[in-house]
């Protein structure tokens, strides 16, 4: 059974005030309903005014995706009512939308490149936020702080084929936003996704409201095997609109109401039309994610694999160009493979890394002033230093207080004697030929010296030390 | 000079739903000047009602452009005049603070929607008052009031703080005595405004000429036919002879989209009406919500509760009109009898310079006379076609008949608002000498 897959993305567009009035849009550390106007609460006699960096934004996103921007675009009235919806109605764009027609390229499941058709990008205007209180469910609080900050709606053809492409797609359009830096990924709510779903000859079914990016595979997957299931049992999937309640992983029917809606459309009549393809040619696209990966491979001689990981976010990229000057090869490793397993582990920003002491770090590993297992220690404790909001020491006085530097392994012969002494049966399997007994023997002397020695060269002496039978 | 002006009126008429007794003023070209305030333009620190219980106890906290303009200039504003409830209606009795009285004839109607304004000026309480018209909403009263009202052209008064009745049709006017009043008061509120997107950088500044030799007058047969009563006819062509006097020539023109003028008209304003309205669902506006119900049982029941009749029809019907499945049939159609209209007056403006006829096709109707919508639609006949086209209308009294006043409406092109201006205040000086 082929599962089709559509997607409805609102993005909150990073623009530094709202889209119709001069309210900032930061109001992430302040009160309710303190980043409010007449404009954004609706009040009567109110006027919209439009935000030019919003449209200049929506452009790029749209030039980034190859769209075609209409010559002329038009804001329309959504007229519903909801107590978060001051004027009980959107500005949003209906029926001439700022661009159509664009692409994203992604990886299917089988590891090939595909296309995902992009139907349109519009501008909208976000609504206010329902505050319930805890233990109070006589009424809701409205906060207006969000009302009226800038959403571009990014509309998808339904070409997706299962859960996990659509997270491969959100991540590669993230990703894209992200280079554009029209977009604050960490702001909660910043990116919403309504997604269509239905198997090959049944009815689609909508899931709306979906805030994160994980959300929309497990919503999509728990779809996938409920719709199934209706199939396989005999019943129908009816055509619907569902919610997906993050917590519990389950979609459950909006039924009623929602579904009613005729949202009564019309051009809105406080705004002028948009004319603005002249403005598409002077805007400069940066490079963007597919171009820098192949740079870096180019550039740098690094693999597809950390090419990709290092260009899946623009902050992780420009790091790694930083530090790479020390040694691009060995920079790549240590960037893509070792320290972002640490920052996940630590659930830390690229941000919050010194560049300057990674390098330095870098710069002693290259030396082979120390091991890559002193290494990891030695960024372990610097990461832990930057997670406490201490500032890091450097790599070099790490080593000199914690003795960390590398030893040649004739320092340890006397470990090296000791350990094939105390381990006959070792030796004996390591003449029988069998390989795991000098990785055995190597581990024993690691353990005694703290892997300050380079294990590749322990296995050399300790081998030679077996072989010459110097015990 | 600034100071403050004690305003305690008699009142009468009931022009006037809120006065301010004691109005302070500042420096400027209308130091001290008494000014009435139509009551859907916003004021800060005083109440703004639309004539409506579902504003009741709102007081916005920002002033229209309108009104800081006319601070800066030194205005007093004394007080917000009654008006039919959000501009909907032509005789101000949809009120929810009352009727307002003809001070002409006080058993008769105003006219309206701006029929507060009027009646204070006529009543000699204000010299000037600023009015609003979506459909004819100063010119009506002006005409049945027996004052002088321009309805300016669209985008040049900005629309900030004005509560939306019909956002496409309408605009705020001024209001006064004399043709000299209005064109003084225009120079003050005509400034641009970057906060409403419609406008265009056009201030008017102007101070009137009566020479209008030269002056093409065009005269449409559909502004003296049918429906409108043959003494006011007869007044109003004796207003053109009076220009042809001074010099003028009378050209004839057609506006062949007149038939589809009330109908257009009145699906675009009901339907720009029920998504303005729709924000009063008493939760921040009005009496307050029980919140024992559900918010859309709460909704229902306070909107229910708190418009009157005829803004409920209107939203209504405006709701109809945009529906899905009827916003073809109604709404595009009525954009495309717009759009008709307008050229016909740009047609009509190529022969002649401005058009003249008659601002109503009666005299004030008496108080409860009009008890059916559909009457009352009809008497926008003549009026509503200026706010489709977007062009600039003023009404100037031109006699009696029956001891009322009769309007002479004069129009003219986009932006030509001084040339309406000048024409209205050429027959006014010649009558008045």
């Amino acid at each position: 059974m082929k599962t089709i897959v559509g997607l409805e993305i609102h993005v909150q567009l990073a623009t530094a005030t709202k889209l119709f009035c001069g309210c900032s849009t930061d109001y992430r550390d302040d009160g309710p309903n303190t980043h409010c106007c007449p404009v954004c609460l609706g009040l009567p006699g109110s006027l919209p005014r439009l935000n030019r960096k919003a449209v200049e934004y929506g452009l790029l996103v749209a030039k980034a995706l190859g769209m075609r921007v209409l010559e002329e675009s038009e804001f329309a009235r959504k007229n519903y009512f909801y107590p978060d919806l001051p004027k009980a109605y959107q500005i949003t764009q209906y029926d001439k939308p700022l661009a159509v027609e664009g692409i994203i390229e992604i990886e299917d499941d089988e590891g090939h490149e595909k296309i995902v058709r992009i139907t349109r990008v519009h501008l909208e205007e976000d609504p206010g936020r329902l505050v319930h209180v805890a233990g109070a469910s006589k009424y809701s609080l409205v906060d207006y702080n969000r009302s009226g900050i800038p959403l571009l709606e990014i509309v998808t053809e339904p070409d997706m084929r299962s859960p996990q492409e659509a997270r491969r797609f959100l991540n590669k359009l993230r990703t894209i936003l992200e280079y554009l830096r029209v977009f604050d990924g960490d702001r909660e709510g910043s990116l919403r996704v309504d997604a269509n779903i239905s198997l090959e000859g049944s009815e689609r079914v909508e899931v709306k409201n979906i805030s994160s990016y994980k959300g929309v595979e497990k919503a999509l997957t728990f779809e996938v095997t409920r719709q199934k299931n209706l199939r396989r049992r005999g019943q129908t999937v009816t055509r619907e609109t569902r919610h997906f309640m993050e917590g519990r992983g389950i979609t459950t029917s909006a039924r009623g109401k929602e579904e009613e809606h005729d949202y009564r459309y019309f051009p809105e009549p406080d705004l002028r039309p948009l004319r603005v393809t002249d403005w598409v040619a002077e805007i400069d696209l940066p490079e963007l994610p597919a171009a820098r990966k192949n740079r870096f491979m180019a550039q740098y001689g690094i693999s597809p694999n950390h090419a990709r990981t290092l260009t899946g976010d623009p902050k992780l990229a420009d790091f790694y160009e930083r530090v790479a000057p020390v040694d691009p090869a060995l920079a790549a490793t240590w960037v893509a493979d070792t320290l972002l397993g640490e920052l996940n582990y630590r659930d830390m920003s690229i941000a919050a890394v010194p560049a300057d002491r990674i390098a330095e770090l870098l710069g002693l590993l290259r030396a082979e002033t120390i091991t890559d297992r002193a290494g990891v220690q030695v960024l372990r404790e610097m990461l832990d230093a930057c997670a406490a909001g201490r500032p890091s020491e450097r790599p070099a006085a790490i080593v000199k207080r914690e003795n960390l530097g590398r030893t040649t392994g004739d320092d340890f012969s006397a470990i090296v004697r000791t350990v094939i002494a105390s381990n006959p049966q070792a030796v004996e399997d390591y003449h029988a030929g069998r390989k795991g007994a000098l990785n055995f023997l190597v581990g024993q002397v690691m353990k005694e010296t703290r892997g300050r020695a380079d294990p590749r060269e322990l296995g050399r002496i300790v081998s030679e030390c077996i072989e010459k039978g110097e015990v | 000079m600034a100071g403050t002006l004690d305003f305690s009126p008699d009142d009468r008429c009931n022009a006037f739903i809120t006065t301010c007794r004691e109005a302070p003023f500042s420096d400027g070209a209308l130091a001290g000047v008494a000014v009435a305030v139509k009551d859907n333009i916003s004021t800060a620190g005083i109440r703004t009602t639309c004539a409506s219980r579902i504003l009741e106890g709102y007081v916005p906290p920002y002033d229209a452009h309108v009104i800081e303009l006319l601070r800066k200039e030194g205005a007093a504003i004394v007080g917000k005049t009654n008006m039919d409830e959000f501009g909907m209606g032509s005789t101000t009795e949809t009120s929810a603070f009352g009727p307002t009285r003809n001070p002409v004839d006080p058993t008769r109607v105003p006219g309206g929607s701006s029929g507060g304004s009027a009646a204070a000026l006529a009543a000699g309480l204000v010299p000037m008052a600023l009015g609003t018209d979506t459909g004819g909403s100063i010119r009506c009263p002006a005409a049945f009031c027996g004052v002088v009202g321009l309805k300016p052209t669209y985008g040049r008064v900005s629309r900030y703080g004005l509560i939306a009745y019909a956002n496409s049709l309408e605009q705020i006017g001024p209001m006064a005595r004399t043709v000299e009043d209005v064109s003084r008061l225009m120079s003050v509120i005509a400034k641009y405004d970057p906060r409403d997107s419609t406008m265009l950088d056009r201030p008017y500044d102007h101070r009137p000429s009566a020479d209008i030799a030269g002056l093409r007058v065009g005269v449409p047969e559909e502004y003296f036919g049918e429906g409108v009563d043959p003494r006011v006819a007869e007044t109003v062509r004796d207003a053109i002879g009076v220009l042809e006097e001074l010099g003028a020539s009378t050209v004839p023109v057609s506006i062949p989209g007149m038939r589809y003028a009330l109908a257009a008209y009145y699906v675009i304003c009901t339907g720009e009406a029920s998504s303005n309205l729709a924000r009063f669902d008493g939760v921040r506006y009005g009496p307050a919500v029980d919140i024992r119900k559900s918010w859309h049982d709460a909704y229902q029941e306070i909107r229910q509760a708190n418009f009157g009749a005829e803004v409920r029809r209107r939203v209504m019907l405006g709701t109809f009109a945009l529906s899905a499945g009827y916003a073809g049939r109604y709404y595009a159609k009525a954009l495309g009898a717009r759009q008709k209209i307008r050229q016909d007056f740009e047609r009509a403006l190529r022969d002649a310079d401005v058009i003249a006829g008659p601002t109503m096709p009666t005299v004030a109707f008496r108080l409860g006379e009009k008890t059916d919508p559909l009457s009352l639609y009809l008497a926008d006949i003549l009026t509503a076609p200026a706010n489709l086209a977007g062009i600039p209308a003023i009404s100037v009294p031109c006699g009696r008949v029956d001891g009322l006043p009769v309007g002479f409406q004069l129009m003219g092109r986009q932006f030509e608002d001084e040339r309406v201006v000048d024409a209205a205040y050429a027959y006014e000086q010649e009558v008045r000498a």
